[in-house]
This record gives structure tokens, C-alpha cells and sequence, in this order.
């Protein structure tokens, strides 16, 4: 029944502008993004509280920790640990609705200042990231997809080689070629672009396998649709008929990834920031665990939860320019 | 010879399989010439290779092989592509997929004229309107900037063609452009097609449906295994058809046959049996009343909530009956509703209001714990049969899994070799998967795993269109054959008003979501009282009378 | 009459034929039939993950050396055929052959991978059934659940996990499980969603056929090949990841030898013994390497059915 009329003649509903077509679903975004920060605050609220133990000693490092009594006492007050299970809750909703993520035990420091001081270095990286998996991924798609059966074959050889590298792994590898053997960058990130060519490329190569992929395959179904057919016939050539019809096609499902290939890039960050021994986030987040410091913890989650709606809004927007058929 | 173009012996190879075999062809301007054949038949790609689109892989070879006064035979990929678009113009089936779903219709017609012209921007806006126009695109200047999604079935298929002409090229290659349209629509595409070779261009028009060219084309070449076997002026082709390969195609088209007739001949010498048998032979079951319906429909209403809009009514207030033995024809264009009738009738589908009885007993209403023990007595058919299988299970499978809902545990699969034998099918189909089996085959299997449960009322939701008429033919020639046997109720339900008729007893006609006009099929065919039906019989391609 | 012939260009579309054009628009047929063939670089990595699985299983088969024994003199020897059993991918601070210890690590290193990916599929499969299978109301609840979960991306959930447990082996394993059963949830959902609006879900419901059976017979057959192509890709991701908490020192620690684990050990000695960081490493590549080009083939084959 979702054929159109079989009328020729009935005229088309007025076409709605790019700021109609995405003002409802920006909108539904937006309400579905407190609904998943309020979940993920109520999800962590509840785990912590599974920690066995007291919970202001989970609070200060669980409990192994040598929280003194002072310290104790300080955050019992600050959680309001000796009001009903109910007003904790309602406290720490409150809480994190004003960015106010307590202290850090381990650091004696503000959870939120100090977060928001990391998260530019993290955001930095994980952009300059994703577009070069983006060039990386595209030029393998778009020059594989030229070779025939052998082309095909390597693409996916190289991208199942890259989608399988440990972040880690291919970290040490890089550095033990670029710094220790060549002396090109630096083998622990240096402030400036090139204390980030290695972080950058490592955190990029599995993530250019897996986009690769999926821009490959959509690329090469574009390629055989037979509004390619109608381009030719038209005496569009080779670079014409994919980068005016069929790049756009295959691009779709990939940003519509973003939301996914954002969690791998944070995920990512964690492991490559550790190595290069750069400030951001995911050192911050590890250092954190280690030392079991909560506040610390549940800040970085909030934040990257945060982090990951704005991106899934701005990449489901993004999908619908693209592409208008998925708005329906 | 000056014509337009001239093409002797042109040979299309993939590897070792020759699929074009020494085709000719001329085209003087303002001609039209139809090339028609079942799939397979190479039609397709002998248009292609006329635009040297035939692929990697293809091997091409002719003779002779001028286009426009230019010798194409070694034409490289750069010459060929000045001749793409300028010279040639190339129309496809399913303008949805043929224009590129992601951009609007005006830059997809401007591109021929960026690639072949130094046209500014605006010049090509210009242009693009102007061609539009002259393909009778409504509002034209709205349309430019949708995409093909947005636009109506006609409307896209008018865009399409237009970003052939844009460049008002001397010939245009046009591979089956009306397949996918209403009738309504596809006499307004064809009228169009028409009046563009008014003008000299010449025209090579593909299609497997003679009816539809026998409207627009001046000449006929039919094909067949990758050869013309036949050509001649309209008249010479479908008056006094020469080659048994035309001759089938002819009686082939239902559209005019009389009910009960047989399409395709019984024996293999091609001796075409047209006089119909007598209805007597039909059998209806002695235990039936006749005269108390098989599926009665009773003012059935079904609509869908849209968003920002009123709910859209698919299904409004529709009221018809089978009785035990009979064929209602249900006849409709895309959006008519009748697909959503049929999920009624079948109750996949709720309606909002009415109800469905079955056997004189409640259908719709029931709960779907209750009502399956019932389902043995409504068997269906659907046009894409083959996902309707599960794609793990084998014929024999499949058959089996039927007669088990049926209450019969085929040890040794005697039943399904017994149904298969029914619908024609050798029982070595048991061992494979319905994707390993032929189209026509597939419909048979379908055919049989309706007829395990024994059923009273076969419904045929568009049973043959996915079919070449030669299948097609078949087809219908064993549901009829199956009814007589059987007594089946048969709903069949198409957007074809020729295969319709040679199916049905009683005809209903349904217009947006309406049922407009119901009655004996002759009658409705020979005085159709409302204007949609009128509308609709004036549309749909028959063979000129001189051809039967 | 001359018969000049020529070819086509390289290039071009793809042409009808009509077998071809079926086939794809149906994803399956006659012409599928060579997607079944084992290629290469499938037989590779098939015997690749058969080695891994019998070190793991019987390490002492394949391991020339034992794997803890020291042997001072021979500490740190880059890899070499001097004495192929113990240096032929050198040794490490203590002389211990890295061979062996691979060879010994086949086992914690496999394990964790193939119980986080079980416990992640399974959980995964259980969420992604429910929603698919119920109606309305469950299915947007499980959706909702869902999407709460993607917002703890990855390593993300399992570090928030190993804070609230404690580091270790089966805390690592429980995190990685747990974190990569929303996408598989996801995914196997969609799977339900679309069979269970397929035609032959449909035409089984004309015929007659009860719910129950259509579960049986047609939803969870058809389900379990995507969900095989989904565990054998997932396989290696799960093993990257959990190596990569034991490399963070999360995880299993040294002196085990799980690869992760011995990559962390290696660490420090990144300038003078590279062998001890590169070794380790590539097993884990060639692993995950392995399993994602057998997942890719199974979904081919999958696909094509």
C-alpha cells in the first residue's frame, strides 16, 4: 500500500525544507538523549551501591582502601550517605544535572573541572581520527572496487588485516618502526601535531578496516544499481558515475556507524592514550580504575554518554541530508 | 541504406554462451521499431550493446554497425561515451531505480547536457524545464529540484525520459519503460513515446507484452534465443505471423481469449486449440450448496494512520462474495487497495469495520487459535513465490510441512509427488531448494503447497505478474485446469484487465480503496458502467482484431 | 561481407543475464554455488585457529620447550635459528622461550575470548529474541534498554564493571561479555524482525501453521546462521579487547602467559628485546585475523542460502 497514486496527474505534497524534515527528528533526539542520560545516571547510581562494603569506603577506592576517617566522614556528608536510599538517589540525579561530579579522592581535585580540562585533547584525537579512517577507508574502497576480482580480493584482505590490529599492539609496533628505528615522531605524545601522528593513526587503522568494509560493499551495490546504468547511458565516465552517484550511496551506512565508530574511538583512546602517555580522557579513566576512584569513573561516563548522543543526533541528521528516504 | 542506424550481424558473447547471434537491425528517423521477446531471449542486451553498454566481460562483434552515420564497430570507451547521451538516449524500466534515488530529478536530466555541452548552469536549468515540458511533467518547475522518490510512478517515468531527450538525441533506446506502470499510466507513457518520434527521432522500443507495442511501433523484430526470427510492419507481424515463436507469443496474451480457453497448446506441435471446452466439465463439489458463498466479504473497511496528515482509507466499505466453484476477477491499479483486501480475506490484516465470513461460518472475527483450525479451507498464491519459501527448505520439504498442517505424515512422499504431478511438476523438483527451480516452477510449487490442505477457495494475489507471458500462459492454464478438477473458489486478484478476463466469471473493479463496479465479466467487459472501469478497459493494450 | 570484430571497453555495467539478475535480486541460486568454495585465505585461516585451539587444548603437542624454564645464559636472544625450539621468536628476560610461552598462552587467551563471546551472544541472542519475538511494549522497552547500553560504549562498560568488582581474569571476561551483547542484541533483533515479516513467515500463517511450530521450523533455523557469522566475527574483537584490559594491567597478569598479558611484560624492555612486545602481538593479530575472515565467509554462505 506504500506505492504512490496511480494517478500521473495528482500533485505531490509540497516538499518540506531541510529544516522541516529535521526539526522532528532533532527533536525526538533531543528527549531521547535525557531519557539515556537519566538511565545511564540511575544505571551507575545503582552498581555503585552494589559494591560490597561500605559505600562511602566504595566511594574512596573500595574495600581495599586506606581512606582515612576524615576522608570518610567528608564524603558520607558530601553523598549523603545517612539519608534514605531515596534521597541519595535524588541528590546525585540533582548532583550530575549540574555538572557536579563530586571530588576526586585520588586527586584531591574537582571531578568536573578537571574532566572538562581533559576533554579536549580526547575530542581532538578521536576527530582527527575518524577522518583519516574516513580518507583511509574511502580510498580503499574507491580504488579496490576499480581492480576487478583481484582489487576486491585485496581490499578485503587489507581490511580484514586492519580491523584485526590490537590498538596496543600496533602502538608498540609504530613506535618501535617510527620513533625508535626511523626517529621520524616522538614515542610519547609531545604537545603539537606531531606528538599526534602516531596516537592518530593508531587509534584510525582498525577503525578504516571496519568502515572499509562497509563503504566497499554498499559501494559496490551502488555500483551495479541501475541508476548507474542511466548515468552511462547519459556518457557519464568512470569518476562521474562514483563520485557524483555512487560515493554518496556508499557513505550512508558508514556515518550512520558514526554513532558505534565514536564508542571505538573512546574505547580506543583509553589504550592509546595510556601508551603515548597523553593527557585526556581515557588516560584519566584508567588511572581512575586502577585506583578505583568512583567519582572520577562516573564522570567520564556521563560525559562520554553525553558525548555519544550529540554524536548519534548529529549523524542520524546527517544520515537524513544524505540520504531522505530514510526519514520515512 | 540512410537510416538512423544500421546494425548487421551483431554478436553478443559472455565467455563461451552467445546470447545476441547474428541479430540485424535499421531504424530510419521517426521510426519505431519494437524488439520483442520473452527474458532470455537477448532483446535486452542486443539495446545495450547499441549504446556499447553490454559490459565487462561481453564480447561484441558485427559486420556493420553505424549509428547516426558514425561506424561504431571500434569505437572506444571515450568514443562511445560522446555517443551516450548525445546520440543515443537510453530509457530503463523503473524510473524509482533507474534515476538516482539521492539526488533531484533536475540534476539527473542536466547531467547529460554538463557532460556533452558548455551550457552555463542556468542555461541547463533552462533546459531541463523546457525538456520536462515537453514530456508533460506537471509543474515543472516544483519538480526539478525532488528526487525520484517523491515523485508518482508516471511523473518519475516522464523524468526519466526526459533526461534522455535532454539533448534531443536522434535516437532513443527504450528497454521495457512501461513494465512497471499502472495501465492508466502506462497508455500515457506510450502516447508520449508516440509523439516523440513526431518529430524524427527514431525510436527501438524493447518489451516481452506485443499488445503494448502494437500501439506505438511501426515495425515489429521478435526475438528469440538470441536471434530475429521474425520481422514486419505491425499488420504483417501480428496478422499473419510466420514463425511459431510469434505464434505462441499471440496466443500467449490472455487479454480477449475467452474464458476457459486454453492458452498454450497441449501438444508440442504447435497447434493452438482457442475454441473454449464447455463449462459443464466443471465439477462442483456435491456436498456444497451452490448457492451459499465460499468467502463473503461484508462492508470491510480498513485505514492506516498517517503522520500529519488524515489516516489514509485503503480499504472503504468493500462488500463481495465467491460462491463454491466460481473465479471473481478483483482488478485494481498499485494503491487501489486490493492487495490490502486480499490480507483481509486472508486475516493478516484486521479490518476496522465489516466482516469476513467464510463457509457460512465467522472468519474475521474469530481469534487466530480458532480460526486456524479453519484455515485448511483458503489456500493462497502470492506473486513473489519464491519468498514465500523458507530459503533452508527444500520442494520436498516444504510440500511435507503443508501436508502435515493438513493432518497427513508423508512417509515416503507419495502425497507431495502426487501434488507435484498435479501442478505438472517432475517429482526430482522434491531434492531442491525452490531458488534452484525456474520462475513458472516456483509458482507451481506454490501452487501445490496451497492444494495440500485441500482448499475450497484458492486466493491469487497477482499470481502471474512476475511471469514472461509464455509462463504466464501456463500458469493460468493450471489454475484452470485445477479448478475444474477440484471445484476451487478461485479470488484472483491483478492489476492485469486481460488476464482478468480470461480468468474470471465475475469481475470487481477497485478504485481507491472503493469497489466502483462488480458483475458478470462479459458484461462488464462489453458495457463497463462506471468511468473508472471505462477508463481503465480503454487503457489496457490489446491486439489489434486483425490479429486473432 | 568483412567481419571486423572488436571488444568492449574494460569497463561498464553490469548486464543482464537473466540467471545473474535473479540471482541477486533473490541473494541466492545457481550462481552462488562458487561463494561455497573454500578460498585460500579461508583454508589459512582455518588451519590457523585449528593450531590455536590444540595449543590450547594440549600445549605440550606443539610447545618445544617448556615454557617456564630458565635459562639465564640465553636471556634475551633475538629471534634466531641458533636454537630454533627455544629462540626461533627469541626469549625473554629469564631466557624463557616466547614459542612456548605463545604456545602455552593459546589456552587463557582463547578461553577468555571464546567465554566472553559466548556470554555476550548468549545474552545478546536471549534480549535480542525477546524483543523481536514480543510485541509492541517489550520491544520498545528492550529497545529503550538498548540504547542506554550503546551509550556506555565498549571499554567503557567494562572498566565502569571492573571498578565496581575488582580487576581479574573473570571480571575481564564478564566485561567484555557484557559489553558486546547490545550489538549483538541489535543485530539478531533486526534479524527476528525481518523474518518474522518475510513472506514465508506469512504464507506458513495462511497454511495454517501454529506459532509455536513457525518458531521452531522457520524463525530459529533461519536465525542461527546469522548468529554463527556474528560469533566467529565477534570471536576475535572479543579477544583484542580482553587482551587489550590484561595489556592495561586489568586483566590476567604476568607471569601468565595470556598475550595481553605478555605484551605488558615486554614493555619495559620496548628498546632492547622488541621481540618479547612483537611476538605475543602477532598471535593475537593472526587470531582475530583468523576468526574475522572465517566470520565473513560464514556470512557469505549464510547470505546466499
Amino acid at each position: 500500500m506504500t506505492s504512490p497514486s496511480a494517478s500521473d496527474l495528482r500533485p505531490t505534497a509540497p516538499r518540506a525544507g531541510a529544516v522541516g524534515r529535521l526539526g522532528r527528528p532533532l527533536l525526538i533526539g533531543v528527549g531521547g538523549g535525557v531519557f539515556v542520560l537519566w538511565a545511564v545516571a540511575t544505571l551507575t547510581f545503582v552498581l555503585v551501591r552494589l559494591i560490597p562494603g561500605d559505600p562511602a569506603q566504595a566511594v574512596l577506592g573500595g574495600p581495599g582502601s586506606q581512606a582515612s576517617a576524615e576522608a570518610l566522614a567528608a564524603a558520607r556528608a558530601e553523598y549523603g550517605l545517612d539519608q534514605p536510599i531515596l534521597v541519595q538517589y535524588l541528590m546525585q540525579l540533582g548532583r550530575i544535572a549540574t555538572l557536579d561530579f563530586g571530588t576526586s579522592y585520588s586527586l584531591r581535585t574537582e571531578v568536573a573541572p578537571l574532566l572538562l580540562s581533559q576533554l579536549g585533547g580526547t575530542l581532538l584525537l578521536a576527530v582527527l581520527a575518524l577522518a583519516l579512517a574516513w580518507v583511509v577507508a574511502l580510498a580503499l574502497a574507491l580504488a579496490s572496487t576499480r581492480g576487478g576480482r583481484v582489487g576486491a580480493s585485496l581490499g578485503s584482505a587489507l581490511e580484514v588485516v586492519a580491523a584485526g590490529l590490537p590498538q596496543f599492539w600496533l602502538a608498540t609496533v609504530l613506535i618501535l618502526v617510527f620513533s625508535l628505528g626511523l626517529g621520524w615522531f616522538p614515542p610519547i605524545s609531545v604537545p603539537g601535531p606531531i606528538g599526534l601522528v602516531l596516537p592518530v593513526v593508531t587509534l584510525a587503522l582498525p577503525l578504516a578496516g571496519f568502515l572499509g568494509q562497509t563503504i566497499r560493499e554498499s559501494l559496490l551495490d551502488a555500483l551495479e544499481a541501475p541508476f548507474v546504468l542511466s548515468a552511462r547511458a547519459r556518457g557519464e565516465g568512470e569518476r562521474g558515475i562514483r563520485l557524483r552517484h555512487a560515493i554518496r550511496h556508499a557513505a550512508v551506512p558508514g556515518v550512520a556507524l558514526s554513532g558505534w565508530a565514536f564508542g571505538y574511538l573512546i574505547s580506543g583512546a583509553v589504550v592509546v592514550e595510556t601508551i603515548f602517555a597523553r593527557p585526556g580522557l581515557g588516560r584519566t579513566l584508567l588511572n581512575a580504575v586502577t585506583v578505583r576512584d568512583v567519582p572520577v569513573v562516573i564522570g567520564v561516563v556521563m560525559i562520554t554518554a553525553l558525548a555519544y548522543i550529540v554524536v548519534t543526533v548529529v549523524s542520524d541528521a546527517a544520515t537524513r541530508l544524505l540520504d531522505p528516504r530514510s526519514a520515512a | 541504406m540512410s537510416g538512423l542506424i544500421s546494425v548487421r550481424d551483431l554478436r553478443v558473447s559472455f565467455g563461451d554462451r552467445e546470447v545476441v547471434r547474428g541479430v540485424d537491425i535499421a531504424v530510419a528517423p521517426g521510426e519505431t521499431l519494437a524488439l520483442v521477446g520473452e527474458s532470455g531471449s537477448g532483446k535486452s542486451v542486443t539495446a545495450r550493446a547499441l549504446l556499447g553498454l553490454t559490459g565487462p566481460g561481453a564480447a561484441v562483434t558485427a559486420s556493420q554497425l553505424d549509428i547516426d552515420g558514425r561506424d561504431l564497430r571500434a569505437a572506444s570507451e571515450r568514443e562511445w561515451r560522446g555517443v551516450r547521451g548525445s546520440r543515443v538516449g537510453l530509457v530503463s524500466q523503473d524510473a524509482l531505480v533507474s534515476l538516482d534515488p539521492l539526488r533531484p530529478i533536475g540534476r539527473e536530466i542536466a547531467d547529460t547536457l554538463r557532460i556533452h555541452t558548455r551550457l552555463s548552469p542556468s542555461a541547463r536549468t533552462e533546459r531541463v524545464l523546457e525538456v520536462l515540458r515537453e514530456v508533460g511533467m506537471p509543474d515543472p518547475e516544483v519538480r526539478i529540484a525532488q528526487r525520484a522518490g517523491e515523485l508518482s510512478g508516471g511523473q518519475r517515468q516522464r523524468a526519466l525520459i526526459a533526461s534522455a531527450l535532454a539533448l534531443r538525441p536522434p535516437l532513443l533506446v527504450a528497454d521495457e519503460p512501461t513494465t512497471a506502470l499502472d495501465v492508466t499510466v502506462q497508455a500515457r507513457i506510450l502516447d508520449l513515446l508516440g509523439s516523440v518520434t513526431a518529430n524524427g527521432t527514431g525510436l527501438v522500443l524493447i518489451s516481452h507484452d506485443l499488445a503494448v507495442v502494437a500501439r506505438v511501433a511501426d515495425r515489429i523484430a521478435v526475438m528469440s534465443d538470441g536471434r530475429i526470427v521474425e520481422t514486419g510492419t505491425v499488420d504483417e507481424v501480428l496478422g499473419a505471423a510466420r514463425a511459431q515463436q510469434t505464434r505462441r507469443l499471440i496466443a500467449a496474451i490472455p487479454s480477449g481469449r475467452p474464458r476457459g480457453s486454453r492458452l498454450r497448446p497441449v501438444d508440442a506441435a504447435g497447434v493452438i486449440e482457442t475454441r473454449p471446452r464447455p463449462t459443464a466439465e466443471r465439477t462442483v463439489r456435491e456436498e456444497t450448496d451452490p448457492t451459499s458463498p465460499i468467502l463473503d466479504v461484508r462492508g470491510v473497511s480498513k485505514a492506516y494512520p498517517r503522520r500529519g496528515t488524515e489516516p489514509l482509507v485503503a480499504v472503504d466499505d468493500v462488500s463481495l462474495s465467491i460462491r463454491p466453484g466460481e473465479t471473481l476477477g478483483l482488478v485494481g491499479e498499485s494503491g487501489s487497495g486490493k492487495s490490502t483486501l486480499a490480507r483481509i480475506a486472508l486475516a493478516l490484516t484486521a479490518p476496522d469495520r465489516g466482516e469476513v465470513v467464510v463457509d457460512g461460518e465467522s472468519w474475521s472475527t474469530l481469534r487466530e487459535s480458532k480460526r486456524r483450525a479453519r484455515r485448511h479451507l483458503m489456500g493462497a498464491i502470492y506473486q513473489d513465490a519464491l519468498s514465500s519459501f523458507d530459503p533452508r527448505l527444500t520442494t520436498g520439504q516444504i510440500l511435507a510441512d503443508a501436508l502435515l498442517v493438513a493432518g497427513v505424515r508423508d512417509g515416503g512422499g507419495r502425497r507431495a509427488r502426487e501434488l507435484l504431478d498435479s501442478v505438472g511438476l517432475p517429482s526430482a523438483v522434491l531434492a531442491r531448494r525452490p531458488a534452484r527451480l525456474s520462475g513458472g516452477q516456483r509458482q507451481r510449487v506454490s501452487i501445490a503447497r496451497a492444494l495440500a490442505t485441500s482448499p475450497r477457495l484458492l486466493l491469487c494475489d497477482e499470481p502471474v505478474s512476475a511471469l514472461d507471458v509464455g509462463v504466464q500462459a501456463t500458469v493460468l492454464d493450471l489454475l484452470d485446469d485445477l479448478q475444474r478438477e477440484h471445484g476451487l473458489a478461485l479470488l484472483f486478484i491483478s492489476h492485469d484487465l486481460g488476464v482478468v478476463r480470461h480468468m474470471s466469471d465475475r469481475i470487481a473493479v477497485m478504485h481507491a480503496g472503493r469497489l466502483v463496479e462488480t458483475g458478470d465479466a462479459e458484461a462488464v467487459f462489453a458495457a463497463p458502467q462506471h468511468p473508472y472501469t471505462q477508463l481503465l478497459l480503454e487503457a489496457t493494450p490489446t491486439l489489434p482484431q486483425s490479429g486473432r | 561481407m568483412t567481419d571486423l570484430s572488436f571488444r568492449a571497453a574494460e569497463q561498464q555495467a553490469p548486464v543482464v543475464d537473466e540467471q545473474r539478475a535473479d540471482d541477486r535480486a533473490s541473494g541466492r541460486g545457481a550462481g552462488s554455488r562458487r561463494r561455497f568454495r573454500i578460498g585460500a585465505g579461508e583454508a589459512l585461516a582455518g588451519a590457523y585457529l585449528i593450531a590455536a585451539v590444540v595449543a590450547a587444548v594440549a600445549p605440550g603437542l606443539l610447545s618445544p620447550v617448556d615454557p617456564l624454564a630458565i635459562s639465564p645464559s640465553q636471556a634475551f636472544s633475538p629471534p634466531s635459528l641458533a636454537d630454533p625450539a627455544v629462540t626461533l621468536l627469541g626469549t625473554d628476560e629469564s631466557g624463557r622461550s616466547i614459542l612456548s610461552r605463545i604456545i602455552h598462552g593459546a589456552g587463557p587467551s582463547l578461553l577468555i575470548g571464546a567465554s566472553a563471546t559466548a556470554i555476550g551472544l548468549l545474552l545478546g541472542a536471549a534480549l535480542g529474541l525477546f524483543a523481536g519475538l514480543s510485541g509492541r511494549v517489550v520491544d520498545f522497552a528492550v529497545n529503550r534498554l538498548l540504547e542506554v547500553l550503546f551509550a556506555l560504549p565498549g571499554l567503557l562498560l567494562a572498566l565502569f564493571l571492573i571498578v565496581i568488582v575488582g580487576p581479574g581474569v573473570v571480571t575481564t571476561t564478564l566485561a567484555v561479555g557484557l559489553s558486546t551483547a547490545p550489538g549483538y542484541a541489535r543485530i539478531i533483533r533486526g534479524q527476528v524482525l525481518a523474518i518474522r515479516r518475510s513472506g514465508y513467515i506469512e504464507a506458513a500463517t495462511v497454511l495454517g501453521v501454529s506459532p509455536v511450530r513457525r518458531l521452531i521450523r522457520h524463525m530459529l533455523p533461519n536465525t542461527a546462521g546469522p548468529l554463527l557469522a556474528l560469533g566467529t566475527l565477534g570471536l576475535g574483537q572479543a579477544i583484542v579487547w580482553a587482551s587489550a584490559l590484561s595489556y592495561l594491567g586489568l586483566g590476567a597478569v604476568p607471569p601468565s602467559p595470556e598475550w595481553g598479558a605478555m605484551l605488558a611484560a615486554g614493555r619495559i624492555y620496548l628498546t632492547t628485546a622488541w621481540w618479547m612486545s612483537v611476538m605475543p602481538g602477532l598471535a593475537i593479530v593472526l587470531t582475530a585475523m583468523s576468526a574475522t575472515a572465517l566470520g565473513r565467509g560464514v556470512q557469505r554462505r549464510v547470505r546466499a542460502l
